[in-house]
């Protein structure tokens, strides 16, 4: 039962490398800036799977903050992003 | 400049704030005996007020939350300090700890470290430090 637990852990992680390989891809060779955006989300994503894939992997809980600070820090990362491509401020202020 | 009409993420900020604040309270406090502490609580924190200053723009925060960064990095250094100076007051090496278990109301027996007065004070300057950065950067004239 572990083994198989093992094996089908181990073939996730290979897919989401594909996965991530394939969102490099498109990183680097995104015609627009906001492809590069949502392929940098996307990856970040895949990192937030691939933290609780390791923490099936080696069996410990400690890596479950790990995931949520992701999903944290890569929701304000986007957002900053996305505002510096709407508006090319990050922080607005009204002094004119 | 044009107003804007962020609804969706001002609407999903007031959710979203309230959430990386109970969460950076909860590594502040997870911290002694599990991944956490002064440090990332203090960053999850700035996170999250970063996440405002982003949403509402620098004035409307500004009145909600009038704290002067500058002299927080100031006050936690001095609750850090203090922590340390206060054992000399019990004849101890500087900086030396110690831990003894209450009776709490809601949580029962609970082991409370001196430790975690020293973690408030690298909490304060943490947040203190990193938006003190982020709105000098964004200064932007």
């Amino acid at each position: 039962m572990n083994d198989v637990l093992n094996i089908v852990t181990i073939i996730c992680i290979l897919v989401i490398t594909i996965s991530i390989t394939l969102l490099l891809y498109r990183v680097v060779k995104g015609p627009t800036n906001p492809d590069r955006a949502v392929a940098l989300d996307a990856i970040g994503i895949n990192l937030m799977a691939a933290a609780g894939l390791v923490a099936i992997l080696l069996p410990t809980t400690r890596l479950n903050d790990v995931i949520l600070l992701i999903g944290i820090l890569l929701f304000i990362g986007t957002i900053a992003l996305a505002k510096y491509l709407e508006k090319g401020v990050i922080i607005d202020r009204d002094h004119d | 400049m044009v107003k804007s009409n962020d609804l969706i993420l001002r609407t999903m900020t007031v959710l979203i704030a309230f959430i990386l604040f109970g969460f950076s309270v909860y590594l502040f406090l997870a911290g002694h005996n599990a991944p956490g502490g002064g440090f990332i609580g203090g960053l999850m924190t700035s996170a999250a007020i970063l996440l405002m200053y982003m949403a509402y723009g620098y004035e409307a925060v500004n009145k909600v939350l009038p704290i002067n960064y500058r002299s927080l990095i100031s006050i936690g250094l001095l609750v850090a300090v203090l922590t340390g100076v206060g054992s000399f007051v019990f004849g101890q090496p500087f900086l030396s700890q110690t831990f003894d278990y209450f009776y709490l109301p809601i949580l029962g027996k609970t082991e409370l470290a001196t430790a975690l007065l020293f973690d408030v004070g690298v909490y304060l300057t943490v947040i203190g430090v990193t938006l003190t950065i982020i709105l000098s950067i964004s200064e932007d004239r």
